[in-house]
């Protein structure tokens, strides 16, 4: 008797389509010498003093689970850490120390929304946000934002797409894959048509260390939100820790005792070291997110230079480490554009069509890599798009 | 920016990379390029910045170059103190660097020569010998790890992924 395994798997999981970055992903990883702006994390190690508090954790010991919620000195300097972005969580009560901001949005969708609710994704968005919607039972409704507008959301597209399904906006700001960083003008919109609506806001802040030129806006912040709003971030970007996956998540008591219950019974705790890193790198790290925060602003304004020299389109991005040029000066699709250059020229930059709506007539170029690559990239990018355009 | 943070911000960035042009260094601060040439020129004058450079690994590029660490201790003179004997000393062409210290010794000279025994020599014969000096203790370099803020071993590369999201 043969099992029919396929057959026995979740209609809602089966539905799910493949990820377009993991295709690409394949392509490029076979290819020698490639250089790649396609990476989603900073190619800075974290510093060693956080590593350092690590292994020191280790050879103490400290190998056996926390309390669900996360060690009570991590918690109190998560607290410390988020009252600088003008909200004041209680550490016993408001924050869970989650495996990465990952796990914090699903236990987020998880907890909030029941089958067949609707949540709405301001596109192009983070390629893990509809299929974890999806997985929660929810419907996922994008919301599309415009080159023309820096890919700000704009309420007259949240309100062409709400419904009385809707239960929650799900903000990804600063933006990735469009580098968007909203002002509080912005989001002082998005509040009144949230209040209006009667809508909950998961609010993904995770690169709230990395805006140039302008402080971030925590939206739990802004009058009224806080209470409504499930504020999700945690040590991998700014720290340079994606890979300790350590995060939180920041609500509501009512909120975060219904998320805290899934958590404990799906995870325990987040790693114990992993923990004890983060305070470290809470309490004492800022000279490092400074450091490497002014290192990637230069590098920010190389690659934006070096795009439009290019002859691609730009807009500036304001946070996080990407930009999301427009390719459409070439007449191809996005995935042509970024196969073409990466066997051409060896470049790997990420389709924009991957990222949803919007996406698509787009790249998204990382700048989370040196600036010789950055400089050798543009150049390379610069000969493609001429050869290109000269064909048309 | 002002003027002191720029300075300090382009000393920075040539003090990692010496070979980044005027033009890169601009766009890496937000600055117009003519403010950037400018400061480095005042740089130059004020003579912060010395001189542009390369760190070579020797080995790798098949030269048989030994280096070694002298310290030195030396009778201080009078008027003078340490500043007379220790420009007598970075005279030498063999001398790549001088540096007076606190502790049990007073001068840190590093020498670099074609072989243990050119440098023994050149210890012996010129350094040794000096007015004022009374002590020398030579330690040779066996191994670079680290030197000028760059990793000599071959670093294990980019770990990451090459595409994620």
């Amino acid at each position: 008797m043969t099992l029919n395994l396929r057959a026995r798997i979740s209609p809602a999981v089966a539905a799910i389509p493949p990820s377009g970055i993991r295709r690409f992903f394949d392509l490029a990883a076979e290819m020698e010498g490639v250089i790649s702006l396609g990476v989603g994390e900073p190619d800075f190690v974290t510093p060693w003093r956080i590593r350092e508090a690590c292994v020191d954790a280790l050879e103490r010991g400290f190998t056996c689970y926390t309390a669900n919620r996360g060690r009570a000195d991590l918690l109190n300097a998560i607290s410390l850490y988020l009252a600088r972005f003008g909200v004041d969580y209680n550490p016993a009560s408001e924050l869970i120390v989650t495996i990465g901001a990952s796990e914090a949005i699903d236990l987020a969708l998880r907890t909030i929304v029941c089958s067949g609710e609707e949540v709405l994704v301001p596109e192009p968005c983070y390629v893990s946000y509809k299929p974890s919607i999806t997985l929660a039972g929810g419907v996922p409704v994008g919301v599309p934002t415009h080159a023309s507008d820096g890919f700000r959301l704009s309420v007259a597209e949240l309100e062409r797409r709400v419904t009385p399904h809707t239960k929650a906006l799900l903000l990804c700001n600063p933006n990735n894959p469009t580098g968007t960083a909203m002002s509080r003008e912005d989001l002082a919109q998005i509040t009144r048509f949230v209040e209006e609506h009667d809508l909950l806001v998961i609010a993904d802040e995770i690169y709230a260390e990395l805006t140039y030129g302008k402080p971030h806006v925590c939206f739990a912040s802004l009058p009224g939100m806080q209470e409504r709003t499930i504020l999700i971030s945690g040590m991998s970007k700014a720290f340079a820790m994606t890979g300790w996956r350590l995060g939180y998540v920041a609500a509501h008591p009512d909120l975060c005792s219904a998320m805290l219950k899934v958590h404990q019974y799906t995870i325990m705790c987040a790693p114990h070291m992993a923990q004890i890193a983060a305070l470290e790198a809470l309490t004492s790290g800022e000279a490092d997110v400074r450091r490497m925060m002014e290192t990637y602003d230069g590098r920010r304004r190389l690659i934006v230079s070096g795009l439009r020299q290019a002859g691609l389109e730009c807009h500036e991005p304001e946070g996080a480490f990407y930009v999301f040029p427009s390719i459409q000066v070439t007449g191809l699709t996005s995935e042509t554009f970024a196969q073409e250059l990466l066997s051409e020229e060896k470049v790997a930059v990420v389709p924009g069509a991957v990222f949803g709506e919007g996406g698509e007539g787009h790249i998204r170029c990382s700048y989370a890599t040196s600036t010789e690559s950055i400089a050798e990239a543009v150049e390379r990018i610069a000969r493609f798009v001429s050869k290109r355009i000269a064909r048309r | 920016m002002d003027e002191q943070t720029l300075d300090q911000r382009i000393l920075a960035l040539l003090h990692d990379n010496s070979r980044l042009s005027a033009d890169t260094i601009a766009t890496l601060l937000g600055e117009e390029e003519e403010r950037v040439r400018s400061a480095i020129k005042r740089l130059e004058s004020a003579k912060a910045i010395l001189s542009y450079s390369a760190v070579i690994n020797w080995e790798k590029a098949g030269v048989e170059r030994v280096t070694a660490l002298i310290d030195v201790r030396v009778q201080p003179q009078r008027g003078a103190g340490f500043d007379h004997l220790a420009e007598r000393i970075y005279k030498f062409p063999e001398v790549r660097s001088v540096f007076l210290m606190s502790g049990s010794y007073d001068l840190s000279v590093m020498v670099e020569g074609d072989s243990i025994k050119e440098v023994a020599r050149f210890v012996s014969e010129k350094l040794s010998v000096l007015e004022y000096v009374n002590a020398t203790t030579t330690h040779f370099i066996l191994k670079k790890y680290k030197q000028d803020g760059v990793i000599f071993e071959d670093d294990e590369g980019d770990q990451r992924l090459v595409v994620t999201p």
